[in-house]
């Protein structure tokens, strides 16, 4: 009798963790830095589980994330499109609405109808408009990418030109160079993102009254979804447990293995 | 296995270089095709001409250089085979489909070229392909930016005719088609030393379209419910047709098909009921690039038809057989070559009318659309072409690649989540 449902969700930059219950109400969670290698992650994911009491023969186990093929310990390997609409559908109650997954290296673009993926598109070949991005301006502004999140609600007026991040960062700075309020450059930083992470997802974005939910590690930089619902032209939800939405949608899945 | 050095060597190859393309080929070939279960048997002709397929054929064109035989090495579909033929010449394809070649080709091409391109260049100027080496005359064509002036830094190596193709398919580009296929004839008569006659045109436009029948036959098997053979292998049979000899190619085609029928009404199925069944589309497919195929097949999806020039444009639409007189052969051939959709062309909406048709034919749950890293035509038709399909609720996922292995991870993960999506 299996009694808990476990989904891993290894990511570039972090492992997030959920257990669940057989009733799908998420009992623990937890989440740890992916590092150089995502087989020593899953073990020490491994690990922590079995801390907490669970035999991971009562449970399902379904892993996702890029690494999602160093879990030798899962049942099965479900990408993490499938997992993150899952995911969002669970935590934002959504049938349709578009899900906007900012990664630490890659976005992705995922677009619910009738409760599942009905297309999608991703963005892993470069890192502008992801976690990634935010934190190399973060460092070269030497905050953290959260502060700097804040900072740019009280800037304007100024712009990044570069899509490649390598260009980005030397046209910071050169901006903190030529004396610019750091105000004015976090709020480049951030446009840079939302502009780009805007125009992917303008693609999949119905006309009609669309709901817009971000997953994903960005997902409580409240300004960051601000300026997405401006520039998409609608209301942008996101809640804390967003970030866990990778491994509960991979959790529900373990359902269907039962 | 028979030992080629000699003929290479004679061919003035880069051995040392050419060997470390030889001892990865064989590993491949084993991922890729030897490990599916419950292949066709008669997979085994095009096993063997791929596990030398630096040896057996190019051989066999040697042998027919010396009794004075032209070759014609060819780098489009829309070049005419059937005049080659009637002058008693032979044709081979020449796209190379390698890693491999692209750094050598990447010597004198922009970095921001398609890899077919910079593949088959470098195939030539790194001397380590023999096709590149046996062709006596190279056949281009104004197709893409890309291509023209890559001819015109191969032209300088080797014999090379350009044809030029229409952009356009107005009654006046298909005369003028015409015009540029009886100046290829006369190209081909005084290379070959051999008359073109209305006769002899009449023979090789059968055994053309001799060979089109064949290819069809199998692909018509591949419309079936019960799938009798996998992507994988239909691709493999598609991209040795280019370099096979056209009637032993028709020969081994039928054969298969022979065997695939037999499959069908037995019920013998090379995946499980109910496996997805896509359509892959996009720029063409040359040897030995099977790398989406197997992404596609081992992500448990199941490739039932290519709209690509290694695949339905290769054979779709015969020349018509009823014409005696030269001019009106040309003119017939002209025709049915300009049936053929590429993004070359403008407008070329009839790609679309393609697609839409073969989804309900090879009944598909998906269509990939891929192009290969910098082909801007086909990356820019593929917006027309998911809108058409997505109005018509086919999923559609759109690609690019390019020859490296470095993508694969993220293709497998857009692979697979396409396929979770059709199966959820
Ligand atoms: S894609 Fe176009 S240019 Fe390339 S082989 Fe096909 S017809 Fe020729
Ligand atoms: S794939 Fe595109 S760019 Fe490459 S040769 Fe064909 S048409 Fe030209």
């Amino acid at each position: 009798m299996k009694k808990y449902l476990i989904g891993i969700d290894i990511g570039s930059t972090c492992a997030k963790t959920a257990v669940m219950d057989r009733q799908k109400n998420i009992i623990y969670k937890f989440q740890q830095p992916t590092g150089w290698s995502s087989i020593d992650t899953a073990q020490n994911i491994l690990g922590d589980i079995n801390r907490l009491g669970i035999d991971t023969g009562e449970a399902v186990i379904v892993a996702t994330g890029y690494g999602r093929i160093s879990v030798p310990y899962a049942d099965k390997c479900v990408t993490e499109i499938t997992c993150h609409a899952a995911g969002a559908r669970y935590i934002y109650g959504v049938e349709k609405a578009v899900v906007i997954d900012i990664g630490g290296q890659d976005t992705k673009i995922i677009c619910i109808e009738n409760g599942v993926v009905a297309d999608f598109l991703m963005n892993d070949k470069c890192s502008a408009g992801t976690g990634r991005f935010l934190e190399i301006m973060a460092n070269t502004l030497s905050v953290s990418p959260e502060d700097l999140c804040e900072m740019a609600r009280n800037g304007s007026d100024t712009s990044i030109s570069s899509m490649c991040t390598v260009f980005a960062e030397s046209e910071v700075i050169s901006l903190i160079g030529r004396g610019e309020k750091r105000e004015n450059i976090a709020f480049a930083v951030m446009d840079s993102i939302a502009s780009k992470v805007a125009s992917q997802a303008e693609h999949l974005i119905p006309r009609e009254a669309p709901t817009v939910c971000i997953t994903g590690g960005l997902c409580e930089f409240t300004y960051l979804r601000e300026l997405l619902a401006d520039k998409l032209h609608c209301s942008v939800v996101s809640s804390a447990g967003g970030r866990y939405a990778g491994a509960a949608g991979a959790a529900l899945y373990g359902e269907k293995l039962i | 296995m028979t030992d080629y050095h000699e003929m290479w060597k004679e061919l003035g190859m880069d051995i040392e270089s050419h060997d470390t393309l030889c001892e990865v080929l064989p590993n491949a070939i084993g991922d890729v095709f030897l490990s599916q279960e419950n292949r066709p048997k008669a997979m085994d002709f095009w096993d063997m001409v791929i596990s030398e397929v630096h040896g057996i054929r190019p051989h066999e064109l040697i042998e027919e250089q010396k009794k004075g035989r032209k070759v014609f090495g060819t780098f489009c579909v829309y070049v005419p085979d059937e005049v080659v033929i009637a002058a008693d010449g032979i044709v081979t394809g020449l796209c190379g489909g390698s890693q491999f070649w692209v750094p050598a080709g990447e010597a004198v091409l922009p970095k921001s070229t398609c890899p077919l391109i910079k593949a088959s260049v470098g195939a030539r100027l790194g001397r380590t392909c023999p096709f590149f080496r046996i062709a006596d005359m190279y056949v281009g064509e104004t197709t893409c930016d890309g291509k023209k002036k890559a001819y015109e830094i191969l032209g300088e190596d080797v014999p090379m005719h350009i044809m030029d193709v229409p952009q356009m398919k107005r009654e006046k580009d298909i005369i003028r088609w015409k015009e540029e296929i009886a100046e290829f004839a006369e190209k081909v008569e005084e290379f070959t030393g051999n008359e073109i006659t209305a006769e002899k045109l009449g023979e090789s436009i059968r055994i053309i379209n001799e060979k089109r029948k064949a290819l069809a036959r199998v692909f018509e098997c591949r419309k079936s419910e019960c799938l009798p053979i996998s992507g994988r292998d239909a691709l493999l049979m598609m991209q040795i047709s280019f370099f096979d000899d056209p009637v032993r190619c028709a020969e081994m085609c039928n054969r298969l098909a022979d065997e695939l029928e037999e499959r069908i009404s037995n019920g013998v199925s090379v995946v499980p009921a109910g496996t997805k069944r896509i359509l892959l589309t996009g720029t063409p497919l040359a040897v030995p690039n099977w790398k989406l195929h197997n992404i596609i097949e081992t992500s448990g999806a199941a490739v039932v038809c290519e709209e690509m020039c290694t695949g339905t444009r290769y054979f779709e639409n015969l020349v018509d057989e009823s014409k005696t007189t030269l001019d009106e052969q040309f003119m017939a051939l002209s025709e049915r070559y300009m049936k053929t959709n590429c993004a070359c062309f403008t407008p070329n909406t009839g790609r679309i009318d393609d697609i839409q048709r073969m989804v309900k034919e090879y009944k598909v749950d998906g269509v990939i659309d891929c192009n290969l890293k910098f082909c801007c035509l086909y990356d820019t038709e593929k917006y027309s072409v998911s809108r058409a399909l997505k109005n018509e609720g086919v999923p559609v996922l759109s690609l690019e690649t390019d020859y490296t292995d470095t993508d694969a991870e993220q293709l497998r993960t857009r692979i697979g989540a396409f396929v979770e999506m059709l199966n959820a």
